[in-house]
Order: C-alpha cells, then structure tokens, then sequence
C-alpha cells in the first residue's frame, strides 16, 4: 500500500503540489487525472522517490522512503516498474537488450534464462518479433510496449504509468489499454496511470483521483466518478468526452 | 534589485554549482567499491575516450611538434648557437605543456561535448530517470566510468602526444634541414629533467579528470530539450577549456 500524506512542493515560486494526500490500495488500478499542468506526474516522481517533498511524507507499505538511505530507496524502488511518457528506452541498446537490462542488472539468470523471460515479456506485449530493432526504428506506440515489457519485467508489485496513450492514435490507445488492464489481472499488481484521456480512466481504472492546481481535489471509485456533481470534475470529464467526440478539436 | 540580480548571478549561482558538483562527485566516489554496476561502462567508455581519441590527438600532436621544431629554428639562428638547442627546446616544450595542453584540449571538444550531449540527451528523454526508477545508482552507472577512464586514459594519451610529437618534430627537422636528428636528439638528452615527464603526467591526470567531471556534471544537470542539451554540450566543451588553463596555471605554479 502506499499512502501521501499532506506533500507540498514549490518549484521556485510556483505551489506545485499543495498538501496532496492519496491512498493507494493494494491490487487496484488508480487513475490520477487532471490538466496539464496540474501536477499529476510531479506527483509520480514523488511515489518513487526520483523527487522529495518539502513536506508531507510518502510511505510505502510503510516504509517512508524520503527518511531512508539511497540503497533502501533502491531496494524499494525495485518493488516498482515505471511507464515514461516517452517510453525512456535506452537509445544505444536494441529492444531485447532493453527488456534485458534490468534482468541483466538485477538478477542472476543465465542467458539463457534471459533470453526466454525477455521473450516472455515482449509476448506479454504482443511484439516478438522486434528484439534485434533500435527505439529509433520503433513507433511511438512500439516503444511504449516495449517498454512496458521492461517495467513488468522483474515482476514489480507496483506499476506507475505515465500518460501510457499521450502521442498515440485511438487504436494504439486502445491496445495499450487493454495490456494495462491484462497486465493488471495477469501480475496482480498495484496500477498508477496518470493520465487526462479519459477514455483510458473509464476502460481500466477501479479509482479515479483529480489533481486541480496542485491540490487534491476529487478521489472516488469510477462509480461515483459518474454520479459526482463535482462541478470541476465534472468540466474535466466534459471536455474529455467533447475530445472524444470532436477529434478535429484536439 | 539590481543587487539581488547581482547576487543571485555573481554569488549564489556558482556556489550553488560548485555545490551541486562536489556533490555528485562525492556520489560518484560513494559508488566506487561497486565496481560490478560500472564495469563493463568503464570498459567502453575507456574505449571511446581513449582508444578513438588516439588518431586525432596524434595528429595534432605531430604537427605540434613539427611547428614548434621550425619556429624554434628560425628564431635562434645564429652561428654561436649550437642546433642542438632546438632539440633542447622542443622536446621539454612537448613534454612540460604542448602534449598535454594539446591533448586536453582535443578531448575537451571530442570527448566532453560527446560526454555532455549523451548524458544531456538521456536526462531530457527520461533515461536517466528511468535508471533510477529501476533501482540503479544513475550516477554509478554513467557518472563514475566516465571519470575514471579519462583520469586512466589521458596518460596514455598524453604519451601518445608526447611521442608523436616529438617524433614529427626529429622529422620535420631533419628532412627539412633544420637540425639533424641526432643534434636534436643530443639536445633534448642534454637538457632532460626526470621530473619533466612527472609533472607532464600529473597535469594529465588533473586535466582527464577535469574535462570528464566537468562534461559529465554539464550532462547529468542538463534542463530543458534540445536546446538544453545543445547548450550543456557547448558549456561543458568551453569550462572544460577554461579550467584546463586554470589547472595548469595553478600546477605548474605549485610544483615547477
């Protein structure tokens, strides 16, 4: 489980996060939403420690992980698999030798064994046949299942997305969606997925928490998402569905 | 205002960098018993600084030593001097501070803009990021053998230089007429100082470690997109330069 309590961040005179509190259960998939802008991969950088708060605390199945050393935060780090926006694949290494890296680094599997988990993961991904290309060779929708099959591949506990279906066509979306949520159900993990299209939110998330100028404004089930008469929520929602609608508009 | 402006850029900015500097080299130094999470980096990277740099500081070493050679020559012409001294004058000129200034500086725009512009290019598209997320000391994987196979590999380097560089100057001078190659040879033996090549080989540590530290830090902190790395690549070629300068002025007043 991973709980933020009350977190501030400033970056110089801008509140970017301001007083942002969120739990995080174990087995479900979140969506945090909101604007550009609003804070919501800040945010993210804080659940994995890549940034420190400047006040509130982050836990991790208790664990604060802004009060423990940086080989503990590595240890717990490693419980997480992480989605970049641009996919942040490792541009000198071929797609296999990406899945493999972190297999390489952290376990001590033969090459073998490597081998068939790597292809395992680019299966989970539908994209076998792809391991001897560069990302530069890649899509932007290749690279970004490429590197979910490294996220998912030393089995993580957690899994943060961010903006898996930025940049991506509706049908790519669509993919990326559906091996969210098949990944979700086949690792039994945590999912984070930042996000504003909520087309994704609605197809895999089980909660929904909205980010509004740095502040947590809106958490609750996809349900309640529904009936809410959030006035801000409910905007945000709208001219998701107007995007949604109106694709010229975007 | 305009003092705060003042401040802010005259005072805070540097002592903040050097902060933020020393602090990643006490992390990087912090890593160093690791040697498993950078092996196989230090290895490439030894190649890449050291071994590819090897064509183009030898040719600007050969032609440093060529042009020292005639330009010593035309200006002591004079019947009471032996030619010997061009030998003399070449040789401690290679040793003390061409082969290793010369050096330096190549690697300052071959290898600290390459350092800057891939590390800049990894922190603007997530990489780096990514590492970290992984569980991996980002700064022990790029940071450390970088540094390291420059502080090993510009010795090797500056040897190249020195001896190439001398080598194009006996040459030069012979085959152009300005001095045999054995006068040359004679004066430089003359006038040998066993510390010359100690002191040569201090700088050349100094100045990998420098040029690295300094490309890499650059790298590491770069902010924005292209153009962040763009101007990461060309800061850390011209620092790089400028401390060189600073590092030989301060070595050779402290130990000469």
């Amino acid at each position: 489980m991973i709980t933020i309590e009350s977190i501030n961040k400033h970056f110089g005179d801008k509140h970017v996060l301001v007083d942002v509190s969120l739990e995080i259960f174990e087995g479900e998939t979140l969506a945090i939403i909101g604007r550009s802008g609003s804070g919501k991969t800040v945010l993210m950088k804080h659940i994995i420690g890549l940034m420190q708060p400047e006040s509130g605390r982050v836990t991790v199945d208790g664990t604060d992980i802004n009060r423990i050393s940086y080989t503990e935060l590595r240890r717990v780090r490693r419980q997480f698999g992480v989605l970049f926006q641009g996919g942040a694949l490792f541009d000198s290494l071929s797609a296999f030798e990406n899945v493999a890296f972190p297999l390489r680094t952290f376990t001590s599997m033969d090459e073998r064994e490597i081998i068939k988990e790597v292809h395992i993961c680019l299966e989970m991904v539908d994209l076998v046949d792809v391991g001897s290309k560069m990302p530069a060779e890649l899509s932007g929708g290749m690279k970004k299942r490429v590197a979910l099959a490294r996220a998912v591949a030393l089995k993580p506990r957690y899994i943060l997305y961010d903006e898996p279906t930025s940049g991506l066509d509706p049908e790519t979306s669509n993919t990326i969606d559906e091996l969210i949520k098949g990944l979700t159900d086949q690792l039994n993990v945590t999912s984070i997925v930042i996000t504003h299209d909520m087309h994704s939110v609605l197809s895999i998330a089980d909660r929904a928490a909205l980010i509004y100028m740095g502040r947590m404004h809106w958490v609750g089930s996809i349900q309640e998402l529904h009936s809410s008469d959030d006035q801000i929520l409910n905007d945000f929602v709208k001219a998701n569905e107007y995007q949604i609608g109106n694709p010229k508009e975007e | 205002m305009l003092h705060v402006l003042a401040y802010r850029k005259l005072i805070q900015g540097p002592v903040k960098a050097l902060g933020r500097y020393s602090m990643l080299l006490i992390h990087a130094g912090s890593a160093l018993p690791d040697f498993s999470t950078y092996r196989k980096n230090l290895f490439s990277q030894m190649v890449q600084i050291g071994v590819e740099s090897i064509p183009i500081v030898a040719l600007a070493a050969a032609f440093s030593g060529a042009v020292t050679t005639v330009q010593t020559s035309y200006q002591l012409v004079s019947p009471f001097l032996p030619k010997s001294i061009i030998g003399s004058i070449v040789v401690p000129s290679m040793i003390l501070e061409l082969g290793v200034v010369v050096t330096g500086f190549i690697l300052a725009g071959r290898v600290g803009a390459r350092i800057a512009a891939e590390l800049g290019t990894m922190r603007v598209t997530e990489q780096i990021d990514a590492l970290e997320a992984m569980g991996l000391n980002s700064i022990g994987y790029l940071i450390l053998p970088r540094v390291l196979a420059g502080i090993l590999m510009f010795p090797v380097l500056y040897v190249v230089a020195c001896f190439v560089g001398i080598s194009g100057g006996i040459l030069v001078g012979h085959f152009f007429g300005f001095v045999p190659a054995g006068e040359f040879l004679q004066g430089a033996r003359e006038f040998f100082q066993p510390f010359d090549p100690i002191f040569g080989l201090i700088k050349s540590f100094v100045f990998g470690f420098t040029i690295t530290s300094i490309s890499c830090y650059k790298g590491y902190f770069t902010l924005g997109g292209a153009e962040g790395v763009g101007q990461s690549t060309t800061q850390a070629a011209v620092s790089s330069c400028v401390f060189i300068l600073v590092a030989d002025l301060i070595l050779a007043a402290t130990l000469l």
